[in-house]
């Protein structure tokens, strides 16, 4: 979270604040810079603020305070028209009275570019997207992923620096979702545009960006490439939010440098990594990742704790096998390991002594 | 089986027991076909009764003229071989067969009636039938004979070609004459010729009747355009509590309604009150607003805007504010993004409205009748005025079909033109 704000950031927010209704702030101190072409993904659950973060940005919000920046000039008083960011929305929004080549056309009609340029910038925007032979069709006429191709032809067309998109693979199946992910990244790199993406899908999140931006309660919880935000969560929410996640309750013990110990409420000790919390006494939430828990001793560090656990269910998922053990109370904790040739398949009802690297295991904050 | 039915399969599809699939799929649809009627015939026989029917028998009526053929049958057979060109009377046969028709029909007190209906095509008819038809009543068809002579001392009229060459003209059972009525036309002994100047109203009533609607329509549109887009684009809660207001008039009644504006526009009325108030207008000059086209402009705009303004919302509620911010985000400015964007997108509504408030209006009545004095009535008050006061039917009749053929073709072009899928009710 600690990019100061640059000179040469490409867009900023600055301490931005926005409240729809005065009484409530739905957008709290929002604070983002981002070089220019950065792939940034803002993730968060349903009514963290993305949208209204990326509404301000294309000008169709004001913010209730704050400043937002576009190449180094504040953009808060530019109508969005005068702005020049493309935007690709949830439904498209392609004019369903015009053809597709028309749509794509009207960016530049509207910035009074001569017909025979226009017919070629349409031409090479729709061959960009492999929709060459779709222009004279109505939006209706094409499937829900052609569509998409073409709303994402029209905020391209007119070659802007910076493009925002807002969940624009929603509606679309998972395996045409997969694909057009892998397609709009290639075509940000290869364009050196400057992206902000919004989705609450972490899959999509972490495969596309160069960085994530978790929201959460109308703040940026965390801000980082997507392995730094799955391996280094900085708090709890970011640790639940991302991907599959362990957590045990307990209070500090030990702190030493980088290395903590936490008594689990059920009174066992563990070994983990100090993130968000200061001194002994303090109450924890640790978080540990499925793949990194293990149960065969031989492969721990030399004096590293180790907890009790029953082995709850195990079910084979073809490349891996999930086990879910009961731990400190805990009736969820999974372990996820390789289907490898000599791995281990527990039973259930099998008592077992389970433990990790200390820095895999991070004692978040309790709430 | 393939569903490729054009090249691979050949014959008609067939069903797992041989029969055609077509056949067995009508046979299985046949009972909730019969449900379905069942269930709209009330509404099918009340609409065959009350609107199919009446307006058959409008549009037959508009050209039936049985009457001369029925109170004067033999006449009408003696007058066959007679020509009016030929500028000579009709013989004795005529008037003998005349007579005896007279007879009965003063019986039966039906002259008077044929007397009115000859009496439109030729002034004059009526009142001969009634001073004629007293003295003929004494008159013994089988002794009394010959009739010639006569009849011309009982009214000089009957020697006149003009009286015979009006029944002679007029005695076809389906006649074009109300139809050449309706647009100041008559047929007279000499041929089809026009009403004389001041007979002729009725095309110019035509022609007021339709730019009158078309200005309320357009009227319509230009105050119902903001209306509908300001609710569409409210919170539902606030956009409901308006509609109320949109609906207002449509709790009130349309006598109310229009007599309001009587107290509004007159010249001892609200508004000139208020005008001669702000010094705006003089006191001796007070604005004439009621009793005129302008009266009527006003009253109907207001009266028929609810039409207008609900088909626009509903359309307009449909259209996601995503486009005009899309548009914008394209870099169109608010109103290009409006024109181009918006717009084109709102014309169902657009449509719909106008097809309501245009058809409506060119039909209405109560309200012209009102507050349009003479110069700001409708055709259909002239229509009104037929039926309950001339009692011509016929041309009544005439006057409602041309009417109706008007609307039709009007929507035919509008068809052609905006194309009727692009009309959206809600
Ligand atoms: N036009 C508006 N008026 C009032 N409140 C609004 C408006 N738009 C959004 N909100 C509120 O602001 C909050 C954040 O909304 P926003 O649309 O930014 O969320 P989001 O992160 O995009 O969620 P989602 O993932 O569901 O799209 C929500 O609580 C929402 O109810
Ligand atoms: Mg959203």
């Amino acid at each position: 979270m600690a990019d100061s704000i640059g000179l040469d950031a490409f867009v900023a927010f600055e301490r931005v604040q926005k409240s729809y209704d005065g009484e409530t702030l739905v957008v709290k101190d929002l604070n983002l810079s981002m070089p220019r072409g950065e792939f940034l993904t803002m993730l968060g659950p349903s009514g963290s603020g993305k949208t209204t973060c990326l509404m301000m940005l294309a000008g169709f919000e004001t913010a209730t305070h704050g400043r937002i920046m576009l190449d180094g000039v504040s953009i808060n008083n530019i109508p969005p028209h005068k702005r020049g960011i493309g935007m690709v929305f949830q439904n498209y929004a392609l004019f369903p009275h015009m053809t597709v080549a028309e749509n794509l056309g009207f960016p530049l009609e509207v910035r009074k570019i001569g017909k025979s340029e226009r017919e070629t910038k349409v031409r090479r925007a729709l061959d960009m997207v492999q929709m060459g032979s779709f222009g004279g069709r109505r939006p209706a006429q094409l499937s829900g992923g052609q569509q998409q191709r073409i709303a994402l032809a029209r905020a391209l067309v007119f070659e802007p620096e910076l493009v925002l998109m807002d969940e624009p693979l929603g509606a679309l199946d998972k395996q045409l979702r997969e694909h057009m992910q892998f397609e709009i990244t290639n075509l940000a790199h290869d364009l050196g545009i400057t992206t902000v993406y919004v989705t609450h899908d972490q899959t999509e999140a972490l495969t596309m960006s160069d960085r994530v931006a978790v929201f959460d309660d109308g703040r940026i919880q965390q801000i980082a490439p997507p392995d730094v935000l799955y391996e280094s969560p900085e708090n709890s929410f970011v640790a639940q939010f991302i991907g599959e996640n362990n957590t045990l309750e307990g209070v500090i013990r030990e702190i030493r440098g980088d290395f903590a110990v936490v008594e689990l409420d059920d009174g066992e000790l563990i070994d983990c990594k100090p993130v968000n919390v200061n001194s002994p006494g303090e109450r924890t939430r640790v978080s540990i990742r499925p793949e990194r828990v293990e149960f065969n001793k031989g492969r721990l560090r030399e004096g590293t704790h180790t907890v009790n656990a029953v082995v709850r269910e195990f079910i084979y998922m073809g490349d891996i096998f999930r086990t879910r053990l009961s731990v400190a109370g805990n009736e969820n904790f999974i372990v996820k390991c390789r289907n490898a040739p000599n791995q281990v398949r527990l039973k259930p009802g099998e008592q077992i002594e389970i433990g990790w690297m200390a820095e895999d295991c991070r004692a978040l904050d309790a709430h | 089986m393939t569903n490729s039915s054009d090249t691979a399969q050949s014959g008609p599809m067939l069903a797992a027991d041989g029969t055609p699939l077509k056949k067995s799929l009508a046979r299985s649809l046949r009972n909730q076909k019969m449900r379905a009627l069942a269930l709209i015939a009330p509404l099918l026989l009340f609409i065959l009764i009350s609107f199919i029917f009446p307006i058959a028998s409008m549009l037959f009526r508009s050209v039936e003229n049985t009457i001369v053929a029925d109170i004067l049958p033999r006449t009408v057979v003696a007058l066959d071989d007679w020509n009016a060109d030929g500028g000579q009377l009709p013989d004795e046969s005529v008037y003998s067969a005349f007579v005896s028709d007279m007879v009965e029909a003063i019986e039966a007190k039906e002259h008077t009636k044929l007397g009115t209906r000859l009496n439109y095509e030729q002034t004059g008819m009526s009142s001969l039938f009634r001073k004629s038809g007293r003295q003929i009543r004494k008159l013994d068809p089988e002794s009394d004979g010959p009739f010639k002579e006569k009849l011309i001392d009982i009214n000089a009229e009957w020697g006149e070609i003009k009286a015979w060459s009006t029944i002679k003209a007029h005695s076809v059972r389906l006649t074009n004459g109300y139809f050449l009525n309706a647009v100041d036309m008559r047929r007279t002994p000499e041929g089809i010729k026009q009403q004389p100047e001041n007979k002729r109203i009725l095309v110019k009533l035509f022609w007021r009747t339709l730019a009158m609607s078309l200005i309320i329509t357009a009227s319509c549109i230009a105050l119902g355009y903001p209306v509908a887009w300001i609710l569409a684009n409210l919170p539902m809660r606030t956009a409901n509590l308006l509609m109320i207001l949109v609906l207002l008039p449509f709790w009130t009644s349309l006598l109310v309604r229009t007599s309001a504006w009587k107290v509004m526009l007159q010249q001892q009325g609200v508004v000139n009150d208020v005008l001669v108030w702000l010094g705006v207008v003089a006191d001796e000059s007070r604005l004439v607003m009621i009793n005129n086209q302008f009266g009527t402009i006003v009253a109907m705009t207001h009266i028929l805007l609810p039409f207008m303004i609900l088909p626009m919302y509903s359309v307009m509620t449909t259209i996601p504010p995503s486009y005009l911010r899309a548009a914008k985000s394209l870099g169109a400015t608010n109103w290009t993004a409006f024109r181009r964007v918006y717009l084109p997108q709102s014309v169902p509504g657009i449509g719909a409205g106008s097809i309501l408030v245009f058809i409506l209006s060119i039909g209405y009545y109560i309200t012209p009748e009102i507050v349009g004095g003479t110069k700001g009535v409708f055709i259909s008050n002239r229509i009104a005025y037929h039926i309950s006061y001339s009692l011509n039917w016929g041309l009544a009749a005439a006057l409602g079909t041309i009417l109706l053929v008007a609307v039709l073709i009007l929507y035919w072009a509008y068809d052609k033109i905006v194309g009727i899928d692009n009309v959206k009710l809600g």
